[in-house]
């Protein structure tokens, strides 16, 4: 729904010229003016572009969360359930501050429920330091953080920003290097990196694998996922996530193609099938 | 001596040596105070279920013997009727379900589900009702009922001022009690059980005497008139419970005859009264008491005690009220809202959960999963945890307790208050309410802006108001003709209530009910709003984004063309929550500022019951966009697909409504699938007692959790008009259940349940 509302400050100036009495020309100006301030902003990770919050619970970490989501991805997934959060242009530029205001508010009600903050998007390392401003300033509040990633651009995240973080959702979105690039447009590698990089450091993992019949189910692709997974010491869990169609109205409303319209959830048995590969490297499975 | 002309205060303790053997003194044995009998001798419980038995063989016969019949009343709409009784506390003979195996005993009438009539609240709703489902009106009452004997509903059409009138025709003010029973008045049940009748019609006679030292003033003839149908209630209460074998003029001696002391009370209540709800009270601390005593004096055991509970809440379950198809359509599902209140700390701190309050959730195990009872916790986050464990491991399963905030009841009401219907809360005993339905706040601001005509007939309902003119609205001039409607209607709503409730005292009186409470009770106005979303989310279309009205060849203001985005209620932004919170403090001062009946202290809910759909038919196109006869959200919800931030968000928009400025409730419903929980049983019952935490500390009033299982799913599926605001979640997105194709909602179904444990 367009009507539920994202955070809305910081406005751009002048945005709908019907509210300022200059002249356009000036307007212009002003509006360049502001855009330029909200750049450097952001450069500094006081300000980033945010496509939307929700409280969750029992997804995306534990407990009752504040998922942030921000815009901006390089990964183009067949299955993506959000295309919406794909391009920076569509987020809302947002204030650092507006976002830690929200989070103190929900201190008590993370606190009650054993949550916190989850970062997710897009692409949340596409603005690496608005994600380490955030999580810092969690540290500061005591608020448990878990930053929700493909991996993919795991070398934008600095040692300081993955010591604020209590917890990766960590997609592995396929085991084969050709099946990761038809899945998702982009290499395996650096999201390999990245797992060997958080288990060297002892951050916390749950790896997430969307399950899509076709596409990521082939028995040697779930194998070679579990090979990864298992090699890295620092790992609580394996979610196998169905795919399924919720997403595939946007796609339609943002005018994209989308591939996986004839494709079907995975049944019982296959998603068994899979969760049992995990299983059987003595993984905890979901 | 008999026991009857004796204060209570002068009775030698002697004479309730066995009674109460075994509990400790205190000043409830000097007078009469339930809840200082409970506090001395409460044994809170901090452990957890593991202790619960399952039902026997007899409880499950009586319980199918009596279920058995609930699917031809089903189809009929009732299973029988008793046509030619008015019902008194002693108009029918002793009925039973199977009277060899029941434990507890008692009916509203001579055989289960057989309603009666009840026409001193008002002939009309009596006559209509036979005539629906078939049962010749007997010319002999309906001559009684329209020459011989004046009913509520007369009296109040007779002193009805006409603003009233049209406020009330045009669907302005609506529910209001004045062709039924107000109900809302919970009669300290516990009271019959612990001191015996005899002692309370004592206790009357004391109270009459202080009445007979004043001078005989309206009030305190009125007072005297109403003392002396007290006693006879309670000597008719006597009798009756006679009439099934039982001596209830002295106390109840064990748990057995406490609960069926307690129940006759209740019983005498509902034959005698058919009110919009008939609330139970809050029982199970003090049931806990003499069940206790029972097992440490080994006269029961578990499976005995869990029986007590079972039977007694068979009959709960089944009591029935013969009412229109049109009282239906307000109120779905043949409500009673036999309200029972579990749970709560106590002022001292301690909690004032006992193994009892156990014992009537495991009903929705033993018995399977009802509406009724209506059982409602009492949360705070300091219950123990074993409670809050099991009530969120119910709710899961059943999705049958409702949740009220604990802290803010006792607060206000003090640890011995239990609340009627959905979120009245009252000090049992000592206080009642006048019963106010509400008015419709949405259809108000179109009023204020078409200058007090209605929006769907073009008739003018408020006088000498002028429409506001132009294109675009501006949200200052809209904002200043709201208050000034709101103005009027407040006053002209309590003008309405004072004349019901005059009226209902004089000729449909809860002599019963009344006799089950202190001399002096403090009244409280219970007005109510509905609307509020559609309000809420109204006003702010039109100051954040370009409201321009459309207007018909009447002139009349009957669509509104919307343009640019708005912030809701509903999403934990203040920008629109901030016109929630005045619109309810500027409506309840306006209630204040206008004198009640009785002196009654003024309050108000934002509640709809299930009238939120009714509300929404009698209301055209909004400002928000909503369409003319669209259902509303039910009580404080905000409109369903608007809150888009989750639903702990959207009960935290609703938690920032003051209660201060809503002290008879503020309701909130909310749905979530179990697997929107977690992945486990355990899982989910610790994110449920978090969330409910959550809201609670933030200030959450009321919270109706909804649990579905795959079964409502797949019933949502195949009457997705039953289930308009179904919100299903998966990771990072919500979906309204209905609005999906029946392939998406197939994927959902399977997604949902697969795995669960």
């Amino acid at each position: 729904m367009t009507m539920g509302t994202v955070p809305a400050t910081g406005e751009p100036l002048g945005a709908d010229g019907g509210h300022l009495a200059v002249p356009a020309d000036e307007a212009g100006r002003l509006l360049e003016a502001g855009r330029s301030l909200e750049l450097a902003a952001r450069r500094a990770g006081n300000a980033g572009v945010v496509h939307s919050w929700e409280l969750v619970t029992a997804v995306d970490g534990p407990g009752t969360r504040m998922t942030l989501f921000l815009s901006g991805c390089p990964l183009r997934c067949q299955y993506c359930q959000n295309p919406d959060t794909w391009h920076m242009r569509d987020g809302e530029h947002t204030a650092l501050e507006t976002i830690v205001d929200r989070l103190e508010r929900y201190r008590g009600v993370f606190a009650a429920t054993g949550g916190g903050l989850t970062i997710s998007g897009g692409e949340p390392l596409m603005q690496s330091a608005f994600v380490a401003a955030i999580f810092a300033a969690c540290r500061r509040l005591g608020i448990h953080t878990a930053l929700d990633t493909s991996g993919n651009l795991g070398a934008r995240a600095s040692d300081a920003l993955l010591d604020d973080t209590d917890l990766v959702l960590l997609d592995v979105k396929s085991g084969i290097p050709e099946t990761y690039q038809e899945v998702t447009a982009r290499e395996l590698a650096p999201t390999v990196a990245f797992g060997d990089r958080l288990s060297a450091r002892g951050n916390h993992m749950w790896i997430r694998f969307v399950l899509v019949p076709g596409l990521t189910d082939a028995y040697d692709n779930v194998e070679a996922v579990a090979d990864i997974v298992s090699r890295w010491s620092t790992v609580d869990r394996v979610e196998v996530l169905p795919f399924h169609q919720m997403g595939a109205s946007k796609w339609e409303r943002l005018g994209v193609p989308y591939t996986l319209a004839e494709t079907r959830a995975p049944d019982d048995r296959l998603l068994e099938r899979v969760r049992a590969q995990f299983r059987s490297r003595g993984l905890t499975v979901w | 001596m008999t026991i009857s002309d004796t204060p209570l205060g002068s009775l030698p303790l002697g004479a309730s040596d066995s009674a109460w053997r075994g509990f400790a003194a205190g000043a409830w044995t000097e007078r009469i105070d339930l809840r200082d009998f409970i506090q001395h001798n409460v044994t809170p419980y901090s452990g957890d279920a593991s202790f619960l038995s399952r039902p026997t063989a007899r409880t499950t016969e009586v319980w199918e013997s009596v279920s058995a019949l609930f699917p031809a009343e089903r189809e009929r709409g009732v299973y029988d009727v008793d046509a030619t009784t008015p019902s008194t506390i002693t108009a029918h003979a002793p009925g039973y379900i199977d009277r060899s195996r029941e434990i507890i005993v008692g009916l509203q009438t001579d055989a289960p589900l057989k309603r009666a009539i009840m026409p001193f609240g008002g002939w009309r709703m009596v006559a209509g009702a036979l005539e629906t489902y078939g049962y010749p009106v007997p010319a002999d009452l309906e001559t009684v009922f329209t020459r011989y004997r004046k009913t509520h509903n007369d009296g109040v059409f007779d002193v009805y001022p006409s603003s009233v009138k049209r406020a009330r025709h045009s669907h302005l003010i609506t529910g209001l009690p004045d062709a039924y029973g107000r109900g809302r008045i919970i009669g300290d049940y516990r009271r019959v059980a612990l001191y015996g009748v005899d002692r309370l019609i004592a206790a009357k006679k004391e109270e009459r005497a202080e009445l007979d030292g004043m001078p005989s003033t309206e009030d305190v003839v009125r007072d005297r008139e109403e003392n002396a149908e007290q006693i006879r209630a309670l000597q008719e209460l006597v009798e009756m419970a006679r009439s099934y074998g039982f001596d209830i003029s002295r106390p109840a001696e064990n748990a057995r005859e406490a609960v069926q002391w307690l129940y006759f009370a209740y019983l005498g209540a509902v034959k005698e009264q058919n009110g919009a709800a008939m609330s139970f009270g809050r029982n199970t601390a003090f049931l806990d008491v003499f069940i206790e005593r029972d097992l440490a004096d080994g006269f029961i055991d578990e499976r005995e005690a869990q029986e007590l509970v079972d039977d007694l809440v068979i009959k709960l379950r089944i009591v029935r009220f013969l009412r229109t198809p049109e009282y239906d359509a307000l109120f779905s599902g043949d409500p009673t809202w036999v309200t029972e209140t579990i749970g709560g700390v106590g002022e001292d701190g301690r909690p004032l959960v006992t193994k009892t309050a156990f014992r009537f959730l495991q009903t929705l195990y033993n018995l399977g999963p009802a509406p009724e009872p209506n059982l409602t916790v009492l949360w705070s986050p300091d219950l123990p945890a074993g409670f809050k464990r099991f009530c969120a491991q119910v709710s899961i399963d059943t999705s049958a307790i409702q949740y009220e905030s604990d802290s803010l009841i006792r607060d206000a009401w003090g640890d011995d208050a239990a609340i009627a219907c959905c979120v009245s809360p009252m000090r049992v005993g000592k206080q009642m309410q006048f019963f106010g339905a509400r008015v419709n706040v949405a259809k108000a601001l179109l009023y204020a802006i078409n200058g007090g005509r209605d929006e769907v007939t073009g008739e003018r309902v408020v006088l000498d108001r002028e429409p506001i003119a132009g294109d675009v609205l501006d949200y200052d001039t809209v904002w200043a003709a709201y208050l000034d409607l709101l103005e009027w209607l407040a006053g002209t709503y309590i003008d309405a209530l004072n004349c019901i409730h005059y009226m209902h005292d004089k000729y449909a009186y809860e002599r019963l009910e009344m006799a089950l409470h202190d001399r002096e009770v403090l009244r409280t106005m219970a007005c109510g709003i509905a609307g509020l979303s559609v309000a809420v989310d109204s006003l702010s279309a039109i100051r954040h984004a370009r409201v321009t009205p459309v207007r018909d060849a009447r002139g009349l203001v009957v669509d509104y063309v919307v343009d640019g985005e708005y912030p809701t209620y509903g999403n934990d932004d203040d920008r629109a929550d901030a016109i929630a919170v005045e619109i309810v403090e500027r409506f309840m001062a306006m209630l204040r500022k206008h004198p009640t009946y009785r002196g009654a202290v003024h309050t108000q809910s934002v509640l709809t019951i299930t009238s939120n759909v009714v509300y929404g038919k009698n209301t055209g196109n909004t400002p928000d966009g909503r369409r003319a006869g669209a259902p509303f959200a039910p009580g404080a919800n905000p409109m369903n697909g608007r809150d888009s931030h989750g639903m702990l968000a959207s009960a935290l928009s609703v938690a920032k409504l003051p209660y201060d400025a809503a002290q008879d409730g503020i309701s909130l419903t909310t749905t979530v699938v179990p697997t929107g929980l977690g992945h486990t049983a355990a899982e989910r019952a610790d994110n449920l007692v978090g969330l409910l935490d959550a809201y609670i500390e933030a200030g959450g009033y009321h919270l109706n959790v909804n649990v579905l299982t795959r079964e409502t799913l797949e019933d949502a599926m195949e009457h997705p008009e039953k289930y308009p605001q179904l919100t299903i979640r998966v990771s990072g997105y919500a979906v309204n259940f209905g609005r999906l194709t029946r392939e998406q909602q197939r994927d959902v179904i399977s997604r949902t349940f697969h795995g669960s444990v």
